[in-house]
């Protein structure tokens, strides 16, 4: 068995009647590129707020690198190397791109001076370098997805949880931004992804959890996921992956 | 040389040159104009390190004036402590408030309006209390004995006072400064800006807001101890009372908040309002708060980054006026 980074143990979330996310388990390795897919409902977001401590499991248990964190402020999980970013983007919009980043850095450099510096460097390895001195309204879209990971990265994590860091950008951004996921991976950052764009789980993920209606539903390769029926459903709708297969047999036979 | 530099210059040169009025003029409406303006300053600044760097918009600042002019003068009638002591204790004493206030608003995630409402309960609380209570004299007030000396900060003439808030109004001005360049102010400000976000990436919000209400609150207690010193008297109005909340809300708003210079400009142009209003239209009571709130509404619907924003909303004006004319052209 692989070291895992991160652990969680039948994670449980209610929010009223609606089981957000129900008896969730999984183990993500250290320095993996993992996904967690799924459609939109499923408990993704959830899941990263239960892991980063900005939601409390009714159950359940969170371990970090060996510590059970169950429930800890997301800032002191910060502080221990675990950071998330978010789907729908947090810029600080009164403040520069250069600042923005520099407040995670912070996190590790008291001196503001080499905060700022850090951040130039940071901004270099998301390709940031040309909006540096922007305020962060400014950005476009694209540009608010590179600050958003940007600033989890200047806080020189050890797990970085990406909440669809691809949503919204276009084929081109996609593809641009595909090998800088990669890039930190490579740097010996674990990272586990949220992501629904299907190209960039295929390209980069080793491992894949599928989550549907609150529960784990499969888990594998990219390959062994969406070739799996109740991934199929999960998407499409119940009794799709039969009708596909008849349509296919149908298309074969004739 | 680099921009926080040049803050810092500019900052030695205000103090120097505002230092030099008292030597050039024997004037008594300048001097007392000098002194109440920097009076306001000091209430601005104040004001503006929570609400300005912290985005928490406190509607009962008078919660800490009060509380620092009640300590400065009842640790001098009772203590018998001399006036210096009295101002380190009223400092450390509205900080101390502003603590127990933050720390209950923050601990329950208070934000916006709610907090606003909190210290504006609490203001009025400590109003009421100090109407009952026997220390404070209630309803008839605290008077300081005029007795001239350096050692009961009474002064002849207005110069002493001013060097005194002059003092104040520095220390208020590197606090800011040290707010843009360090730390503990990128975080204050990511707080402000987004408080989910800056949690997750290592900034524990409770923290950083109470070390800035507990800043906030001890320069708001020293100038409530100079207003003591000044004028040797306090009552629960007077020190509780909504007046002192919102002159130093409104300094700072009309200034520019989140600023340096800002919260020293708007305490100037709203005194030199104020003292115009007071010639046009003679000793109506209360007609500098209409023209204050006039002013306000003013500010936020066409300067909402105030009078120290003014070149920046130009700008942003200018900019958005030539991208349409260039979008039309094209």
């Amino acid at each position: 068995m692989v070291d895992s980074l991160l652990s969680i143990q039948a994670l449980s979330k209610s929010f009223g009647g609606l089981r957000a996310v129900q008896n969730v388990s999984l183990e993500v390795p250290k320095g993996s590129l993992t996904a967690l897919i799924g459609p939109n409902g499923a408990g993704k977001t959830t899941l990263f707020a239960l892991m980063s401590g900005f939601l409390t499991p009714d159950s359940g248990a969170v371990r970090f690198d060996g510590h059970d964190i169950t429930g800890r402020a997301p800032h002191l999980n910060a502080r221990q190397g675990m950071t998330r970013t978010f789907q729908i983007v947090q810029p600080f919009a009164t403040q520069t791109v250069r600042e923005n980043i520099a407040v995670g850095a912070h996190l590790h450099l008291k001196d503001r001076r080499s905060a700022l510096a850090q951040a130039e460097e940071v901004a270099a390895r998301v390709g940031l370098s040309a909006q540096l001195d922007k305020p962060a309204s400014d950005l476009t879209v694209a540009g608010r997805k590179r600050l958003e990971l940007a600033r989890a990265l200047a806080t020189r994590p050890r797990l970085l949880l990406l909440d669809e860091v691809l949503a919204g950008l276009n084929p081109q951004e996609i593809a641009e931004m595909i090998p800088v996921v990669r890039g930190i991976a490579q740097g010996g950052v674990t990272v586990l992804m949220i992501e629904h764009v299907m190209q960039a789980v295929m390209n980069l993920a080793e491992h894949v959890w599928v989550l549907a209606q609150g529960q784990l539903i499969a888990q594998g390769t990219p390959g062994v996921v969406t070739a799996d029926e109740k991934v199929v459903e999960a998407y499409l709708g119940h009794g799709t992956a039969a009708r596909l297969r008849a349509a296919a047999q149908a298309g074969a036979a004739a | 040389m680099r921009s926080s530099m040049k803050e810092l210059v500019g900052i030695m040169v205000f103090v120097a040159l505002v230092a030099c009025v008292p030597l050039v003029t024997e004037s008594g409406v300048l001097l007392n104009f000098v002194m109440m303006a920097l009076y306001a300053t000091l209430l601005a600044q104040a004001w503006n390190i929570l609400g300005g760097f912290g985005g928490q918009f406190s509607f009962g600042h008078a919660l800490f004036f009060g509380t620092g002019a009640y300590i400065q003068a009842i640790v001098q009638l009772q203590g018998g402590l001399n006036a210096w002591t009295a101002l380190g204790l009223a400092v450390v004493g509205s900080a101390g408030v502003g603590v127990f206030v933050g720390a209950l608003s923050f601990r329950y995630g208070l934000k916006g309006s709610y907090f606003a409402l909190v210290t504006l309960a609490f203001a009025e609380v400590f109003r009421i209390l100090a109407l009952s209570v026997p220390f404070t004299g209630a309803g008839v007030g605290l008077m300081l004995p005029l007795q001239e000396s350096f050692a009961n900060m009474q002064f002849g003439s207005r110069k002493g006072y001013i060097y005194v808030v002059l003092g104040f109004v520095a220390a208020a001005l590197l606090v800011t400064w040290w707010l843009k360049n360090s730390r503990f102010g990128a975080y204050l400000q990511a707080v402000r800006d987004n408080e989910d976000a800056a949690r997750a990436i290592g900034v524990s919000p409770f923290g950083v807001k109470l070390g800035a209400i507990a800043l906030s609150a001890g320069f708001m207690g020293a100038g409530g101890a100079f207003y003591v010193q000044v004028f040797q008297y306090i009552d629960p109005s007077i020190a509780y009372g909504a007046h002192t909340s919102v002159e130093a809300l409104v300094a700072a708003i009309v200034g520019g908040l989140g600023t340096l210079w800002g919260p020293v400009l708007g305490a100037v142009v709203l005194h030199v309002l104020a003292d115009i209003t007071r010639n046009l239209f003679g000793e109506l009571p209360g007609i500098n708060m209409v023209i204050y709130g006039v002013v306000l509404v003013a500010i936020v619907m066409f300067m909402p980054r105030g009078i120290g924003g003014l070149r920046a909303t130009v700008q942003s004006v200018w900019r958005g006026l030539r991208q349409k004319n260039g979008g039309r052209r094209g």
